[in-house]
């Protein structure tokens, strides 16, 4: 597919990691010797399953090319920039400017997180979208939520109340084994609320991921999401959690 | 030049109880001023619009950007503050007093979020104007190239301000006075040259005022802001705000009401420090009258 090809031509750079320094071969100083040695493993924008026009009506295909290409692809390159500052920074010793990348990490990291979890999270409909879960899930919904539609009832009226920007999620908590809804700020990945949490589904409540059709109508955007929602990822991590 | 994050906690829920909705309850009854309903003033604050007609910051910022921007977004606002508020102790106060007493020291209450977002879209309609841009003058221009090194340098500021201000929220340049905000701090050694221009940014609804400080301008960075006109490119859009929307007359009148400001507080807080050492005085003199009563009756 054209567009995912135009991703590849870019994921080398990326995949190797070394950037500017990639081309370093032998000849290079002691700094990027220590990035061959600890071989920095950086991130890289993943493929979308589907394509940008196939969650229509749901999402827009210009909203899902703008939040792919622009937005996760955004994170994704000021992740790795900060990554490599930080290991030169560390192997500098040089606390300051190690200190202060941990923002930009920790956003753009973080965004990273979240929008990979995000994409697997949507299916089209004539593939599964939408489709309610069964088994196992299913089960747990009723019995930590009553219902479905008290589930979804809630993760809405948590996504629609959130201030600003973030994410809105269904969580398990797999030391107690119980579901539960969180929120995150801005691009706070769902383990800032708890290293024993897991996220089964995650709903994006920045603007970006609803503004162009939506415009101000946030609960339009979550009322809809729901049909395209791919039930069928969030059971595999659940199975496979509580297994 | 540092940058300064005035950080609440992010993302306040309005719908759900947490302990802070009981307490707003509480103070609703306790406030002891809820009217009958027969009898309740409703100070109903406004949509104020913005000085010009939503068709005249194009091509720099669509109609349809104004449209929804100021007529749902900021006009949702409005209506959500009216209505927390109405029959309560802060209806009737002024807007500014509002933020504050709601901002209740950064512990937000309810209607914390849309009062400073009614206030801070007053002020973002009121700081740009269709053929904006150019360069400040005078007094303005003085204290940036004082605070900043130049006028270059300070718009370099305000671009990184409003680009690494992640998630929601706002861009602010601010006259701040150089002084901690805690009661019994005291400059040794007032002058107005502590007081300067500083760059701020802020997440979600919060601003300055809640820090006593005296905002100047105003760049609204919530995606809503810019998205319709420019999908992604904050950068772009913060670009064209300095470069075509800014009104530098209004900055700068901003700027001569808070130096006044500024230097009544000085005069004020003179004036106070006068009267507590005249006080001192006055009670050394009681206190020796005692003493003097006292050894008498040990005489007899």
């Amino acid at each position: 597919m054209a567009l995912r090809a135009l991703f590849t031509k870019g994921a080398p750079t990326l995949a190797f990691g070394l950037g500017p320094f990639a081309s370093a071969g032998g000849s290079g100083t002691r700094w990027q010797g220590l990035c061959h040695a600890r071989g920095l493993k950086v991130a890289a924008l993943p493929d979308l399953e589907y394509d940008y026009g196939a969650l229509e009506p749901a999402i827009s295909g210009e909203i899902m090319r703008l939040h792919h290409q622009k937005h996760h692809k955004a994170y994704v390159s000021n992740y790795n920039d900060a990554l490599e500052k930080l290991d030169a920074a560390m192997a500098k010793g040089d606390v300051p400017a190690v200190v202060r990348l941990q923002s930009a990490i920790k956003f753009n990291g973080g965004g990273h997180i979240n929008h990979t979890i995000f994409w697997k999270n949507l299916k089209p409909v004539n593939e599964g979208g939408g489709e309610p879960p069964h088994a196992t899930l299913g089960w747990a919904i009723d019995t930590d939520f009553g219902s479905l539609e008290a589930l979804v009832q809630k993760m809405n009226a948590e996504g629609a109340a959130l201030q600003g920007s973030g994410w809105v999620w269904l969580a398990l908590d797999k030391e107690r084994k119980k579901l539960l809804v969180e929120t995150t700020a801005n691009q706070d990945p769902l383990v800032t609320k708890g290293a024993r949490l897991v996220p089964l589904l995650g709903i994006g409540v920045w603007e970006h991921a609803y503004y162009l059709q939506y415009k101000n109508v946030k609960p339009d955007y979550l009322k809809n999401i729901w049909n395209v929602m791919n039930w069928k990822y969030a059971s595999e991590v659940y199975d496979s959690e509580i297994a | 030049m540092q940058h300064y994050t005035l950080s609440c906690c992010g993302g306040v829920k309005a719908s759900l109880p947490p302990p802070l909705s009981f307490r707003w309850s509480k103070i609703k009854r306790e406030g002891g001023r809820r009217l009958p309903r027969c009898a309740r003033i409703a100070a109903q604050l406004e949509l104020k619009p913005p000085p010009y007609s939503l068709s005249s910051l194009e091509p720099h910022m669509s109609r349809e950007t104004l449209e929804y921007h100021w007529g749902r977004h900021h006009r949702a606002h409005v209506a959500s503050l009216n209505n927390l508020i109405a029959g309560t102790d802060l209806d009737g106060m002024g807007l500014d007093e509002i933020v504050v007493v709601s901002y209740n020291k950064g512990n937000p209450l309810p209607p914390f979020v849309h009062a400073a977002q009614v206030w801070n879209h007053d002020f973002f309609w009121q700081s740009i104007k269709p053929g904006g841009g150019g360069r400040p003058s005078g007094r303005l221009m003085e204290l940036i190239e004082k605070d900043f090194g130049s006028f270059d340098r300070m718009l370099e500021e305000f671009k990184r301000a409003a680009l690494t201000q992640f998630g929601s929220g706002w861009a602010w340049l601010v006259y701040k006075a150089n002084r901690l905000d805690v009661g019994n701090a005291v400059n040794p050694r007032p002058s107005e040259k502590d007081n300067k221009l500083v760059m701020l940014k802020s997440p979600n609804a919060v601003n300055p005022i809640v820090w006593d400080y005296s905002p100047l301008l105003a760049i609204d960075v919530w995606e809503h802001a810019y998205y319709l006109d420019y999908e992604n490119r904050r950068a772009d859009y913060v670009s064209i705000f300095l470069e075509k929307l800014v009104s530098w007359e209004v900055v700068s009148d901003r700027l001569d009401v808070a130096i006044e400001r500024a230097a009544e507080r000085a005069r004020e807080a003179e004036t106070r420090k006068q009267e507590d050492d005249t006080a001192v005085t006055h009670s050394e003199a009681v206190e020796m009258y005692l003493d003097s009563d006292t050894d008498d009756s040990e005489a007899e």
